[in-house]
């Protein structure tokens, strides 16, 4: 664990660093993707742009929303650095949002733009992974197996390192399979259905999963639906003539 | 002629049989690793200075020459500020932390202001409290057990403690906005 970084009067956050360099590298892998699909690489990294930028601003907005009076009253606290006053889940929303209105906005082919996105996502869940390990966030349950580590006063599951190891297995099967001949949108719906496969079953040995009554983990629950709904999706998606509709959009773009 | 999906090991069709192996596992491995204890997850973590963990207990000395234990002000929401007086950001959020206290005193809310002595002057101290009027205790880390025992990382931190003693929330640097302490505050204040 290695959370601050102070250099003077600075204190940085290792996490967002770690983050901030998992968003270079996956804008990086986003691009070459997109140059290979034959994609608008930069109207593209446009739409990543503005999604990540929208997703910030709205989850700032939505926090602020549900305290309106204190903002309303101090507008200025709006502008806060705190990662602490944002709304995690509202600006990941909105920013898929306002990415996906930018896309068709700019006549991207919806499928093979996510495919553009795949690695990109792949990669940015390898930064989540050692940003937790960085933080010590998303911690194990209590554990007395050898590779166990001293967390929070406890020795646990090192489930960050689980997570990292995970997705860097995602983006290699990506990597495998990503020049092979498939359906538009489906080397996307590939890494969605892994990443949800990963987090149902490391979910388990998380040490602070929210819960539902019977004790069953939202995170889980929510996987299994991802995960159905990616298997459908890839199905659907693999018809001859939606393929060939998305390639003869892509081509007029 | 081979197809390309016929020679690679890990082609989509295979991906496809794989991933639905592992919704049906998955749906299994779900409801067997359901949580045990799902009513009060928190009551059986170690205190530590973390978002969901009891807050490491201590007793100190406070400046006007009283002793405040953390675990006493249980019922009560709680905002404990780690600052010195030579830290110019904890300089600089001090005094929305005093107007947002006189706000919320009478709700209930406690904030504890805790120096770290051990790297401060007791008169530098005192000439900041009386400087901004600061009405709220003063606890002093003489020998900076406390700063040890809550890994702190850098100054100011500042821990939003529930009345049942379980930290919410956790800002490491600053100084933070009035709104920020207050929007905090008012989250500690909703749950009891």
């Amino acid at each position: 664990m290695f959370p601050f970084l102070r250099i003077g009067p600075l204190l940085i956050q290792m996490s967002g660093l770690a983050l901030l360099a998992g968003l270079w590298v996956a804008t990086t892998l986003i691009e070459r993707e997109a140059l290979r699909l034959k994609l608008n690489a930069a109207a593209i990294l446009n739409m990543v742009f503005y999604g990540l930028l929208g997703g910030v601003i709205g989850a700032r907005l939505i926090y602020a929303v549900q305290h309106a009076s204190i903002y309303l009253a101090s507008p200025l606290g709006l502008l806060s650095l705190s990662a602490s006053t944002l709304d995690p889940i509202a600006g990941l929303i909105i920013g898929v949002v306002i990415a996906f209105l930018i896309g068709r906005r700019q006549h991207l082919p919806l499928r093979l733009t996510l495919d553009a996105l795949a690695p990109g996502l792949a990669v940015f869940m390898i930064a989540i992974g050692v940003a937790n390990i960085l933080s010590g966030n998303a911690y194990g349950s209590p554990s007395h197996l050898p590779w166990g580590i001293y967390l929070w006063g406890e020795y646990r599951h090192p489930t960050q390192v689980y997570e990292t190891v995970a997705a860097l297995i995602i983006l290699l099967i990506w990597k495998r399979t990503s020049t092979e001949s498939r359906s538009p949108g489906v080397g996307f719906l590939q890494v969605v259905a892994l990443s949800a496969a990963a987090r149902i079953f490391l979910e388990a040995f998380h040490g602070a999963s929210s819960l539902w009554s019977g004790g069953f983990r939202v995170a889980q629950v929510v996987g299994l639906i991802i995960l159905a709904l990616a298997i459908y999706l890839a199905r659907q998606w693999r018809k001859p003539e939606l393929a060939s509709s998305e390639r003869e959009q892509s081509a007029r773009s | 002629m081979k197809s390309e999906t016929a020679r690679s090991p890990l082609n989509s069709d295979r991906l496809t049989m794989i991933l639905v192996a592992i919704l049906i596992l998955g749906t299994v491995w779900t409801f067997i690793s359901r949580a045990s204890n799902p009513s009060s997850p928190q009551a059986s973590r170690p205190p530590s200075p973390k978002e969901g963990f009891t807050a490491p207990d201590f007793t100190l000395d406070t400046l006007d020459g009283g002793k405040l234990t953390l675990s006493e002000l249980r019922g009560h929401p709680v905002v404990l500020n780690l600052w010195a007086s030579w830290c110019l950001p904890c300089r600089k959020e001090m005094p929305a932390i005093g107007e947002v206290y006189e706000r919320y005193e009478n709700e209930g809310l406690i904030v504890i202001g805790l120096n770290l002595t051990s790297q401060d002057s007791r008169s530098d101290v005192s000439a900041f409290v009386q400087e901004l009027g600061l009405t709220f205790p003063i606890a002093l880390d003489a020998d900076g057990s406390v700063r040890d025992r809550y890994q702190l990382l850098g100054l100011p931190t500042t821990y939003f403690i529930d009345q049942r003693g379980i930290i919410r929330s956790v800002v490491v640097g600053g100084p933070m906005s009035e709104a920020t302490i207050q929007s905090k505050v008012e989250d500690l204040l909703q749950e009891k």
